[in-house]
């Protein structure tokens, strides 16, 4: 079967943005074709992947909105929809589409504008996404993340610190990373002494509301140099889904997702975890590093916090994780972020990744939606 | 987990703490319309009878309009007739540690129902609390 070949590939400036969404999307989807050196009418499908743009904004339709402004009719256009998996969900449709044979070029844009909400506003938009019975009680998504870290750290005897360690390393990298939304080192201390937000997780266990969009430019392998002398093929993509209801997993410290959708990921890529070169994992809370790293088969469970303390997931580690700076100091705009960490999976296997460049023939994105409630997989490989 | 027998009986003029058995044994709250095992409930059981046990919990500072701030919560864990069922909801303090022993009081109305993203008559707003026993 003929691979799925990203031959273009594009990110915007993550951050407090001026422009809305339409513009933000149009604005990565035209720096996008332009890697190509293509024209939007040259598109056969083009997806959208955001959440929550009638909340955030009151504008709907923006598929078909930012069709018109790259002047890709009359390509077929979709919103994808997955909470905070939505960039991942829109990957896995885009690859879909190709895979398929329903269409030669496929466009993906992922994007959200959040930061003009107060915080208060911003966390009861993605908390909509809960049960009515945990809506009621105020659960959010951050209260999830202390809920789960208090376990994490009680279960496998984890200092508070190396939670804290993930926020270093990620801000760390994100210094690197020009479109990151905090190019900013922090310390131990800082992350420590931080305000509390759920306790024990702290402000700097926790990703920025942001603005921003990325995508990806999708066609068959089989022609992809006529697009771009460097590409990535997607050898493995698997999404899954778990409980609706968080507290109902058998154990709190297990992302079902996780481990399902690596698993098809896995299989079809005929890759196991101990193949992949670099990841990118979905750090919206810093716990989410520790539980990914294992559900993905990195680590033993309830040793991912080890590897952390050990350097293993450093830049220069053996298994470098979020070399972009993660959602954690690059921001998280919804539906850009799965998009997002496709596209610095893809700057590091084609050698573009500049001063965060790893030695990397494979990679793996992780994308969680919800609180594991969705999970995409994608496996990545340097074009041949 | 705890494994606790019935405590007391339920206020008469308060709503059950409804969770629903299925034909697998199972327990699960809130209800769902199909259980694990893809059937239809068979009897619902009122879990404001029952004591039940901290797994985790969390005060969360940063609260969407119409929540209390800061928010007490926890994950707790019942056991019925030997069958394990969580549930999630606010604390009445922080005052608590994991294993702790909790039990259920309610809450006619556990956030404004009219301060959220929500439509207020698409949901209910009452609800449990968890308060230690000591």
């Amino acid at each position: 079967m003929d691979r799925v070949a990203i031959v273009g590939a594009s990110m915007t400036q993550f951050g407090q943005r001026e422009g809305w969404i339409r513009e933000l999307l149009a604005e990565a989807g035209r720096d996008c074709l332009a890697t190509a050196g293509i024209d939007g009418d040259d598109l056969e499908h083009l997806y959208v992947s955001n959440m929550a743009s009638g909340e955030f904004e009151g504008q709907t339709g923006v598929a078909n909105a930012v069709a018109h402004d790259l002047d890709a009719l009359p390509a077929y256009t979709a919103r994808i929809d997955q909470t905070s998996s939505s960039g991942g969900a829109g990957v896995h449709s885009a690859w879909q589409s190709v895979a398929s044979g329903a269409s030669d070029l496929t466009l993906l844009i992922g994007g959200e504008k959040m930061t003009h909400r107060s915080t208060a506003e911003a966390t009861d938009v993605i908390a909509s996404l809960t049960h009515p019975a945990e809506y009621k009680h105020g659960v959010t998504l951050p209260s999830f993340a202390g809920l789960t870290a208090r376990r994490y750290l009680h279960e496998y005897d984890a200092p508070r610190e190396s939670l804290a360690k993930v926020a270093v390393k990620n801000h760390k990298n994100g210094v690197d990373n020009p479109h990151a939304q905090f190019q900013k080192e922090v310390d131990l201390d800082t992350v420590m002494e931080s305000p509390i937000v759920a306790d024990p997780l702290r402000l700097y266990d926790f990703c920025p509301i942001t603005d921003g969009s990325a995508a990806l430019l999708m066609c068959p392998e089989s022609v992809a140099s006529e697009y771009a002398d460097e590409y990535a093929v997607i050898s493995g993509i698997g999404g899954a889904t778990d409980t609706h209801v968080v507290h109902e997993r058998a154990d709190p410290t297990v992302m079902g997702g996780v481990v399902d959708s690596s698993t098809i990921a896995y299989e079809q890529a005929g890759l196991g975890p101990n193949d992949i070169d670099v990841a990118e994992l979905h750090d919206m809370f810093t716990i989410l590093e520790f539980l990914q790293s294992e559900g993905l088969g990195f680590f033993e469970q309830g040793e991912g916090w080890k590897a952390v303390e050990e350097g293993v997931t450093d830049r220069d580690g053996e298994l470098p994780i979020n070399t972009s700076g993660g959602l954690k100091s690059k921001g998280h705009p919804l539906g850009a972020s799965g998009v997002a960490q496709v596209y610095e999976i893809y700057k590091q296997l084609t050698g573009t990744a500049g001063p965060r460049q790893v030695d990397a023939e494979t990679g793996l994105a992780c994308n969680v939606g919800g609180f594991g409630n969705c999970v995409i997989t994608t496996i990545m490989e340097a074009g041949q | 987990m705890s494994d606790r027998e019935k405590t007391h009986d339920a206020k008469s003029d308060e709503p059950p703490m409804e969770a629903a058995r299925y034909p697998d044994g199972s327990i699960l709250y809130p209800a769902h319309p199909l259980g694990p095992d893809g059937q239809e409930p068979i009897e619902m059981v009122d879990l404001s009878e029952y004591r039940a046990t901290v797994v985790t919990w969390t005060t969360s500072t940063a609260t969407p309009s119409g929540v209390r701030e800061p928010n007490h919560l926890a994950i707790v864990e019942f056991t019925v007739d030997g069958e394990s069922v969580r549930a999630i909801g606010q604390l009445t303090t922080d005052e608590v540690a994991i294993g702790d022993a909790v039990e259920p009081v309610y809450a006619p109305e556990l956030r404004d129902p009219d301060a959220g993203i929500r439509e207020p008559d698409s949901q209910s707003w009452d609800g449990y609390r968890f308060r230690p026993v000591k």
